[in-house]
């Protein structure tokens, strides 16, 4: 941490112990050991902190959902047998940040653990009209809940479907990538619960690179169908503070091929809108000069 | 791509639904536009010196505010956090430059009916009605861009039209409501207003289902489709009709009222096209499926980004 000289000891050890976390890219950037040999991460203000998701390791255990939940409180979003594969929680929502989704294809399962993207160009924040939605010193996207007034627009703003109202509290609510322990020195409840390292928490930079060394590797090994998720800044939301590693079309997952925040059109917007306000205005003093 | 091709997770949706409630949202968004028009249409007959439609716009300007900021806050989540709206101003955000717009709007459209009705401080009258000829377009478009700025493909594809949509169908609302509440023989420029409004929603309806191509669907299937089709036939059918309707008070009623319904099948129709278009991920996944050029992108390992 910054500023309060505090070393932060909370990353487990268990990550020491993942074959994953040193493979071939060398660098083990949560391998930091104390004198005592307990990892730990420095979390530094005004750093960008990500997750990746390695779907290619995920076993579907739902750890995270369970994590996440109880960290944060989350109330019940309901059980439902839904009949379709092992996902009994559906989707992304106000009771769900997490969402493990299960795909049963012929001869492969895949399952991928979907979470609030973290945009670098977040609509919801855009449209948020109170700024209770803001980004923190972490470039994370988080819901005030004391200054939310329920307005419901960032809910069909998000180009993921992720931030959606509480009705039984009447505000938006959605992942803060554990701000909260983000502000202690520790990782997200989601990361830390993964048994097998499929979310991995850290800078972004450094997550990206590491991602890039996965891809690569499962290339070399022949799985051609892996392709990064959200990793470029060059998309339409500017690259995600959360983003993936998918054995399929993101559809497939549940998640937009090719999503795009709209307030990058704006400016476009607003002149049409311009154009048609001075329509009105024209049409209205056209009323009135015909017959008295 | 064919829709055969087309892939989602279980059939769910990708996005979210708007889920704001009816008829509150769709009821503001037409007594916005219809105040938004009115104070215009006010400030013009002021102008040219219809005095009797002046004060009915006035006062169709005044009440449309009035009841549709009451209408937008019982909408919001936490109602006694309405103020909240007020903490910041962000261009960013239509629902803000929209708040803030209602909020001086209100203030204006209130100070031109008082003075209206009292008689007094009448240059400060004369100046907000002025005023409000900035906020009212303002009041009466910004919806168009709050629902375009958003991922609901059904709005955001809509966003040139959209803006156009609503402005015709408030000048007719505000012609329609002019006409309801001012003697016949004084309101030949609400009739007109009304017939223009229609004529002007019912081309920005029509260019808009033109253009869009699977993304325009919700507005033609299902519940939206026939609000959108019921909004069509009474907003062509009471502009066309208040050309003739100077000669009864039976046709000025029949048109207004058609006119009114019309303009709030289009705002219902809206929200619930909106709804479909978000709820079904066919709409989301082909349009950006196809922008992202073909299924199954398997990136080249050399040139992704590190």
């Amino acid at each position: 941490m910054v500023g309060n000289g505090r070393q932060d000891k909370q990353f487990g050890t268990g990550r020491m112990a993942c074959s994953h976390a040193q493979d071939d890219t060398g660098t083990l950037t949560f391998g930091l050991l104390d004198e005592e040999g307990v990892a730990y991460v420095e979390i530094e203000r005004g750093r960008r902190y990500a997750f990746f998701t390695d779907s290619s390791i995920c076993i579907g255990c739902k750890a995270c959902e369970v994590a996440c939940k109880e960290w944060n409180g989350v109330p019940d979003d309901g059980f439902v047998f839904r009949a379709t594969s092992y996902d009994n929680t559906g989707h992304l929502g106000s009771d769900t940040w997490r969402h493990v989704a299960f795909i049963e294809q012929d001869g492969r399962w895949l399952m991928s653990s979907d979470v609030c993207k973290h945009c670098t160009h977040a609509a919801c924040l855009d449209v948020c009209p109170t700024g209770a939605l803001f980004r923190t010193e972490f470039d994370t996207v988080v819901v005030q809940p004391d200054i939310c007034n329920g307005c419901g627009y960032c809910v069909p703003a998000c180009p993921f479907g992720v931030i959606e109202r509480r009705e039984s509290d009447g505000r938006a609510w959605k992942c803060t990538m554990c701000y909260d322990r983000l502000r202690g020195g520790m990782e997200p409840a989601c990361a830390k619960a993964c048994p097998t390292d499929s979310i991995q928490f850290g800078p972004l930079d450094e997550l990206r690179e590491r991602a890039q060394a996965r891809l690569d590797r499962l290339h070399a090994d022949g799985v051609e169908e892996a392709r990064l998720y959200g990793e470029s800044p060059d998309d339409g939301v500017g690259g995600t503070g959360a983003f993936f590693l998918l054995l399929d079309d993101p559809e497939v997952y549940g998640l937009p091929p090719d999503p795009v925040v709209t307030t990058r059109d704006l400016p476009q917007m607003w002149r049409w809108a311009g154009g048609a306000a001075l329509t009105l205005v024209g049409a209205a003093m056209a009323s009135f000069l015909r017959r008295r | 791509m064919t829709e055969a091709e087309f892939r989602s997770y279980y059939g769910q949706p990708v996005l979210k639904p708007p889920n704001w409630h009816e008829p509150h949202m769709p009821v503001y968004l037409y007594l916005g536009g219809l105040s938004g028009a009115s104070s215009v249409m006010a400030a013009m007959a002021r102008m040219s010196g219809h005095d009797r439609l002046a004060l009915a716009a006035r006062i169709a300007a005044f009440a449309g505010a009035g009841v549709g900021s009451g209408f937008l806050i019982s909408e919001l989540g936490r109602p006694e956090r309405f103020l909240h709206m007020l903490r910041v101003l962000k261009f960013t955000s239509p629902m803000s430059v929209g708040s803030w717009t209602l909020a001086a709007h209100g203030g204006l459209t209130a100070a031109c009916l008082l003075s209206a009705v009292t008689g007094r401080l009448r240059l400060a009258g004369d100046a907000a009605t002025v005023a409000s000829v900035v906020t009212g377009p303002i009041m009466a478009t910004y919806t168009g861009v709050l629902l375009a700025d958003t991922a609901v493909p059904a709005w955001h594809g809509a966003r040139r039209e959209l803006p156009f949509l609503f402005v015709g169908s408030a000048l007719a609302s505000a012609g329609a409501v002019g006409m309801l509440t001012t003697p016949r023989q004084e309101a030949a420029p609400a009739r007109t207003a009304a017939t223009v409004g229609a004529v002007l929603e019912t081309a920005a309806g029509f260019v808009m289902e033109r253009r869009l191509g699977i993304e325009g669907e919700p507005y033609r299937k299902g519940r939206a489709g026939l609000l959108m089709k019921a909004s069509r036939g009474l907003t062509l059918g009471g502009g066309l009709l208040a050309t003739v309707a100077g000669r009864s008070r039976a046709l000025t009623a029949l048109s207004g009222l058609a006119i009114t319904a019309g303009a709030l099948c289009t705002r219902f129709g809206m929200l619930e096209a909106g709804r479909a278009s978000a709820l079904d991920p066919r709409y989301t996944v082909v349009p950006q499926r196809e922008r992202a050029g073909g299924l199954t992108v398997v990136p080249d390992p050399g040139s992704s980004q590190a």
